[in-house]
């Protein structure tokens, strides 16, 4: 809630009474955060972020993101909603027996024109809509789910300075947590970056 | 941005007809079609933000007043008309014998049909890679979700007792009863729902960064709150990024064929009965190409003075204007083409019924629909041929609400004339429609002219993070000469950064090129 209100001063880099969630650098271009990207991995942190207005293109590939499994998983979602979708039109037009589904449900074996009881062929839309329907739903909540969203509060989000990183400024966080920071050598190595500016970024 | 704007429009407009001449207009106010970039008179992302959240951050004009009082007024006779329908039933439309579906059926395909353009810009164009669409995709998915919404209406209230609507879906009851999953209706349940939903998923999914960018922006407490809320945290995470990229294409990827599926299911309500007039195979594919032809006709329409009002011409340029024509005048080739190939079958055929329905909708009691959605939809884009139509906003305009007209014609003349006049001459009659069959149609309009201004008030219109992106300046390797592009924001006046340009470049306005 309190990252949802305007944060009050953001204190500069002068703050040590908790510990930090990290440090975050401010660079100006796509060109310059690619870059910044690039040497912070050389470096060997593991735990810091670029955040960007956009993606920059090739930015993740720079950052040493792995390929998310993402595709895998909605593969698996689509063909679920291809069964489940075969299932409730046979079950619901073609069976006799009872199943639970919540309540106790029972088939009903549509007669109609001397059709055949399994008509698949008719079928296929529904088949295909429902496959499109979980595919779709599990695309959009397993990609929220992996970035840890939805998320009501962050350090970073209490920063006054962070809120351009949805407007036109590119940061670099490293986070606190990662074993090569150091807050003095951090910060003069985000320096040396070339970035604008750098500052702590509290753990609130 | 406003400012220069009446300065030097009809001069540049025919500077730019005559071939090059892009980087010379660079700063008239007129949007040039077949100006390379996308994105007019800023070099900054900053700009760019600016110029669409501060629509959502000021008061709107006047206009938007005047239009919002206009169509919650419409709404309310929607209110009305729905009210009246459901305490007093069906009767209170002009539904007759043979004519058990009018208006409320030619309202729901015309309304599905205008959803495909959205889905059609946001989807297909993204995996065609056509980067214009980042000007206008935003608000062409919006009229979609609005504009399935007022489609989902129209079948809601005509199955009689609204009250067990829920009927539509198979859901355990006392009965014991399932829906017949071998009618099409039941397909059409699950297509026009599903359509819906991964409609607004897709929307929401997509406007979740400039959500995020409002919420970096808000002033005020609520608008914090509200639009905090609505961003769920964004931070524009490269590690998000990279996750949210895939999520979209694969989104983009499913919404394609979804698209597809909906209005064939759609045009299955007709072809998989045997009315003559219906029962014909060509009915998906002229249906999808009607449905994509009058989308597009309903963005240009929205457009138009969407950006006019609220200053987003150098976002929503005339070479989008453009292209988007260029898209109605190939659907609207599609549409004639199938037109044409109906009658053609229906001669060649040899059946009796199907000539009849046929040279009855063109010369019959209802040949005046025919003939008005023919000139609308078969005359009107062809004027689209020439590039000064296309370019002329006001023609346009014009245009883009006759072709509104004719396909709301033409579902009434393939739905009312096939029905009218079936098998049995004894029972032919005439439909006629009642006030509430109008006032239902009009409320329509009312609806979506809600839903969209609000959209147009409060959410970000265009889609700013994804426009940022196919800016010349977002390139993190600018080359050698155009490495200037390094200073942020030294080169105005330099238009495009020549080592960025290929990027830009259409294929299709290559002629432009120097």
């Amino acid at each position: 809630m309190s990252t949802l209100t305007a944060p009050k001063v953001d204190a500069p880099s002068m703050a040590p009474t908790s510990a930090p969630y990290g440090l975050m650098a401010e660079f100006r271009t796509p060109a310059e955060i690619m870059e910044a990207a690039q040497r912070v991995r050389a470096a060997g942190y593991r735990y810091w972020d670029c955040h960007v207005p956009f993606p920059v293109h090739g930015l993740d590939k720079a950052m040493g993101v792995q390929r998310t499994i993402l595709p895998v998983l909605v593969f698996g979602a689509g063909a679920t909603g291809a069964v489940v979708g075969f299932c409730l039109q046979a079950f619901t037009n073609a069976a006799s027996f009872s199943v639970w589904a919540l309540v106790w449900v029972t088939g009903y074996p549509f007669l109609i024109s001397g059709k055949p009881l399994m008509s698949v062929p008719a079928w296929i839309p529904v088949i295909f809509e429902l496959t499109i329907l979980l595919s779709a739903l599990s695309t959009a909540g397993l990609m929220l789910l992996m970035n840890n969203l939805p998320r009501l509060s962050h350090p970073l989000l209490a920063n006054n300075r962070f809120r351009r990183a949805t407007d036109d400024r590119f940061f670099v966080v490293i986070e606190a947590r990662d074993p090569k920071f150091l807050r003095s050598k951090t910060e003069a190595f985000l320096k040396s970056l070339g970035a604008s500016h750098v500052e702590v970024v509290e753990d609130r | 941005m406003a400012s220069h704007s009446s300065m030097s429009s009809k001069p540049s407009m025919h500077h730019s007809s005559a071939t090059k001449g892009f980087v010379e207009t660079d700063n008239t106010e007129q949007p040039i079609g077949g100006r390379a970039p996308l994105v007019l008179n800023m070099h900054r992302f900053g700009e760019v933000t600016h110029q669409v959240c501060r629509v959502a951050e000021s008061k709107p004009p006047l206009a938007w007043y005047v239009a919002f009082v206009i169509c919650l007024g419409m709404l309310g006779f929607l209110g009305v008309c729905v009210n009246y329908l459901i305490f007093t039933g069906v009767g209170v439309w002009g539904l007759n014998n043979p004519v058990m579906w009018a208006y409320d059926i030619t309202n729901f395909v015309f309304w599905v049909g205008i959803g495909h353009a959205g889905t059609l810009i946001s989807a297909i164009l993204f995996l065609f890679r056509q980067k214009w669409r980042t000007g206008i995709n935003r608000f062409a998915e919006a009229m979609t979700i609005f504009a399935v919404i007022c489609a989902g209406l129209f079948p809601g209230i005509h199955v009689g007792r609204v009250w067990l609507a829920y009927w539509l879906f198979p859901l355990p009851n006392s009965m014991e009863m399932w829906p017949q999953f071998r009618s099409p209706l039941l397909w059409d349940v699950f297509a026009v729902s599903t359509y819906f939903t991964v409609s607004l998923v897709f929307w929401y999914i997509g406007m979740v960064p400039d959500l995020a960018t409002l919420r970096d922006r808000a002033k005020g407490k609520f608008q914090q709150f509200a639009y905090g809320l609505a961003a769920i945290g964004w931070r524009g995470s490269m590690r998000h990024w990279h996750r949210y990229e895939v999520a979209y294409l694969l989104l983009a990827a499913l919404a394609t064929p979804l698209v597809l599926s909906v209005h064939s299911v759609v045009s299955f309500d007709f072809a998989v009965s045997q009315v003559p007039g219906w029962h014909t195979t060509i009915f998906p594919p002229y249906f999808v190409a009607g449905a994509i032809f009058s989308g597009f006709a309903m963005v240009v329409s929205l457009a138009v003075p969407a950006r006019e009002l609220f200053g987003l011409k150098d976002l929503i340029t005339l070479r989008h204007l453009d292209n988007m024509n260029k898209i109605i005048l190939l659907t609207g080739c599609m549409v004639g083409y199938a037109y044409s190939m109906e009658f053609f079958i229906a001669w060649y055929s040899g059946a009796m019924y199907e000539k009849f329905a046929f040279v009855n909708r063109a010369f019959g009691q209802y040949w005046w629909a025919y003939w008005i959605m023919v000139s609308c939809n078969v005359i009107t884009p062809q004027l689209f041929w020439f590039k000064k139509v296309r370019t002329s906003i006001p023609l346009m305009f014009i245009l883009s609400i006759f072709v509104n007209v004719g396909m709301w014609f033409e579902r009434f003349v393939i739905i009312v004339t096939s029905l009218a006049n079936d098998f049995l001459p004894t029972s032919w009659d005439q439909f006629v429609p009642t006030w509430v069959d109008i006032g239902t149609m009009v409320g329509a309009f009312g609806l979506f002219g809600v839903l969209f201004l609000l959209f147009c008030r409060y959410l970000p219109m265009i889609a700013i993070a994804e426009v940022k992106a196919v800016m010349p300046e977002a390139d993190p390797h600018p080359h050698a000469h155009g490495a200037h592009a390094h200073h942020g924001g030294s080169q105005e006046g330099h238009g495009v950064p020549s080592g960025a340009m290929p990027a830009f470049r259409d294929p299709r306005s290559s002629e432009g090129q120097p």
